[in-house]
């Protein structure tokens, strides 16, 4: 083996700008992999999180309500109903805290309750929404986290400033409603409700949705439950969760968790499908259903996955873009040896004696220019975290070996055209050069 | 004793081009045999054959018993490796090793490496204490010592050289052609090409090549340099003390295939 080392390491002492040309590229292939990769294997959480600013992806409602029009039914309890029956289509608002305490806990970035009253305003019937403006819920845990609307909703613009949980008379009211009655941040109108009598409201801010809640008016929990005689409870909760793209298993135990094997069952619990955050938190408030808003889900999932695509397709061209590159530098620095090669083949040494030399040498620069580029790779992805996301990139330690598989990868990709010739080389060609 | 090689109707075409027509011949063992002729007579491609670097269109060639015909490309190398040691016009020494680690080269793709056996062999070209140093800091006449001590280290059965002095003013003509005399009076089987005549006159046989035939095989009875006495130096010329340029002290060692030997006084223009 010293022979062998002597040899390459002689042989790299020689023809330095070729080989540091060599470097430079495979360094530059491998910085962009690696920025590229770093980004990908952080990116569904990065864009898992930018696509949570389009709202909730799951909406929890009571076992008893109907599957469709939950948003825009009325609370009414039954006047001499039993009221079991009537809480069955209700979800205590004291037990919304469980939500946060799945096994995917920290995968719920926000949730808000809805209750909805009818109530006579000025201009006619308008619908009285109560919902968290910004709750912070203590939990059993210790732990305090802070939920509310205003995040779900985040593409909604508000003029005035957005409702106050500890402002019972405060409401916020759609651009539509306002403009009918003539409202404005700081105005106070009247409304009539079913339970509570007439209620005297201040505007807080005029928000705009692009929706039907242009027409309504939103206040709190507490204003919406007694003006609907309903206390303590909400319709139906908006979750929003960072999720796992759906696959095959995911599909089928949305279907059916029970058909699924104990192995399978297990896997699908302890990863962020949406149906199974969906089914936990089933498991944990007793008497609801949760549903995937599967429209946004599905697409947040394409999304990813196409991202994903797109980035790993531009590290695979430019994997190959470095290797078309080195492939004439080695192809020239082979033939400016071809005597050197000759005369180890005239001395006995076989096709892959000689190939394992020249591809131990290609190598060692490679690593070298490969390791240059991780690094600059690892600022790259930075910047681009930054630029894209407006965060850094935690990039993942799986990148590391990953990186020195693209240096192998594109040093032997980029030195097969050399080692064909190599491999065709006869000694009686280059040796009696006269 | 069997020959050492025996060629046998061997053609080598190029397309219309017969670079060889229809050659035999046969080497005993510790013949001296010069192969002479103009440029494109066929010398360099009888060379290629006979070291296992090209094969025959037509005919055969047994090298040491093992017929060449029946041998894969790797089967040829492997032969190669054994049996011959070639020794070139333009040394071709790699230019980033040492004169030693030239020679040590051809023990590695051989067998092992053996550093005292390398420096032995320097030693044996006068070249002894000038083993470290790189090809670009020996004279040309240097430099085709390393080359022959790398064609001998692996105790060749068939030494092969491609006009040796080819490169070489007529001083170093001299101490190379001594050290060949050296070899040969060891007992080593050598084939030297060559177009001149004051080269091919140290050979005891002298064939020539014109248009691809053998036109004469002759005996010299005189050759040029008969070092007296059994034995003689195996690369082992006369001249100044070690180290020295172009003088490379006398050092008798055993010749290729192990006979000993002992200096022979270098020859003026030879």
């Amino acid at each position: 083996m010293g022979m062998f080392f002597k040899m390459a390491a002689g042989a790299l002492g020689r023809q330095k700008s070729k080989h540091i040309l060599i470097a430079f590229t495979v360094g530059l292939g491998v910085s962009l992999a690696t920025a590229m990769l770093g980004v990908m294997f952080d990116v569904g959480d990065k864009v898992n999180k930018e696509l949570k600013t389009y709202g909730a992806n799951l909406t929890v409602i009571p076992r008893g309500a109907s599957m469709a029009g939950e948003k825009y039914e009325f609370a009414e309890r039954q006047e001499g109903g039993d009221s079991a029956e009537s809480d069955d289509h209700y979800i205590r608002e004291d037990e919304l805290f469980k939500i946060k305490m799945i096994f995917w806990a920290y995968n719920i970035v926000d949730f808000a309750p809805f209750l909805n009253a009818r109530v006579e305003t000025s201009g006619g019937p308008a619908v009285l929404s109560g919902t968290w403006f910004d709750r912070r819920l203590e939990l059993p845990s210790g732990d305090v986290v802070e939920t509310g609307m205003m995040p779900l909703k985040s593409w909604w613009t508000v003029e005035g400033r957005a409702g106050d949980d500890s402002d019972p008379e405060g409401v916020m009211v759609g651009k539509a409603l306002a403009s009918r009655l003539g409202l404005g941040p700081g105005s106070s109108f009247g409304v009539d409700t079913e339970k509570a009598g007439r209620k005297t409201l201040s505007v807080r801010g005029v928000f705009e949705s692009g929706g039907e809640e242009d027409g309504w008016i939103i206040g709190t929990t507490a204003l919406a439950q007694e003006a609907a005689g309903l206390p303590g409870l909400v319709q139906r909760v908006e979750v929003s969760a960072l999720t796992t793209p759906e696959n095959d298993l995911a599909r089928r135990a949305a279907m059916n968790p029970d058909g699924l094997s104990r192995a399978e069952w297990d896997t699908w619990y302890c990863t962020a499908y949406i149906s199974s955050i969906a089914y936990q938190i089933e498991e944990i408030i007793p008497g609801v259903r949760v549903k995937p808003v599967m429209r946004v889900a599905e697409s947040e999932g394409a999304i990813l996955e196409k991202t994903q695509l797109m980035i790993i397709l531009l590290t695979l061209l430019t994997l190959f873009c470095s290797a078309l590159a080195i492939s004439n530098l080695v192809t020239a620095n082979i033939m400016e040896r071809s005597v050197e090669i000759g005369l180890m083949k005239a001395l006995g040494a076989g096709n892959l004696a000689v190939s394992l030399l020249i591809l131990s040498e290609m190598l060692i620069v490679a690593f070298a220019g490969g390791a240059a580029g991780y690094l600059c790779g690892l600022g790259l992805a930075q910047f681009i975290g930054k630029a894209v996301f407006g965060q850094l990139v935690s990039v993942k330690t799986a990148v590391i070996p990953l990186s020195c598989l693209m240096v192998v990868a594109v040093t032997l990709l980029g030195s097969l055209p050399a080692l064909r010739a190599l491999l065709r080389l006869k000694p009686t060609e280059v040796l009696h050069g006269r | 004793m069997p020959n050492i090689m025996e060629i046998q109707d061997v053609s080598k075409i190029y397309g219309p081009l017969k670079a060889l027509q229809n050659i035999t011949l046969a080497i005993p063992p510790g013949q001296w045999l010069a192969v002479m002729g103009p440029s494109g007579s066929g010398k360099t491609t009888l060379m290629n054959i006979m070291g296992c670097l090209d094969t025959p269109s037509l005919g055969e060639v047994n090298l040491d018993g093992v017929k060449l015909s029946g041998l894969s490309p790797s089967g040829l190398t492997a032969l190669r490796r054994e049996a011959i040691g070639l020794i070139f016009q333009q040394f071709h020494l790699i230019s980033y090793l040492t004169a030693l680690e030239n020679v040590m080269v051809a023990q590695y793709y051989h067998s092992m490496v053996d550093e005292a056996e390398a420096l032995e062999a320097l030693g044996r070209v006068g070249l002894g204490e000038r083993a470290r140093h790189l090809p670009r800091q020996l004279s040309g006449g240097e430099q085709q010592r390393v080359c022959i001590a790398r064609a001998l280290i692996n105790h060749p059965k068939l030494i092969l050289a491609d006009e040796p002095t080819g490169n070489l003013d007529e001083t170093n003509e001299g101490l190379v052609m001594e050290i060949l005399h050296g070899l040969h009076n060891a007992g080593a089987t050598i084939v030297t090409v060559t177009h001149a005549p004051e080269v091919a006159r140290h050979a005891e046989r002298v064939i020539v090549l014109e248009h691809g035939k053998l036109v004469t095989d002759e005996y010299q009875t005189h050759p040029a340099h008969r070092p007296s006495g059994a034995g003689s130096g195996a690369g082992a010329p006369a001249g100044a003390g070690p180290g020295t340029e172009d003088g490379p002290a006398a050092a008798p060692e055993t010749g290729p295939q192990g006979a000993a030997g002992e200096a022979a006084a270098p020859e003026a223009g030879a």
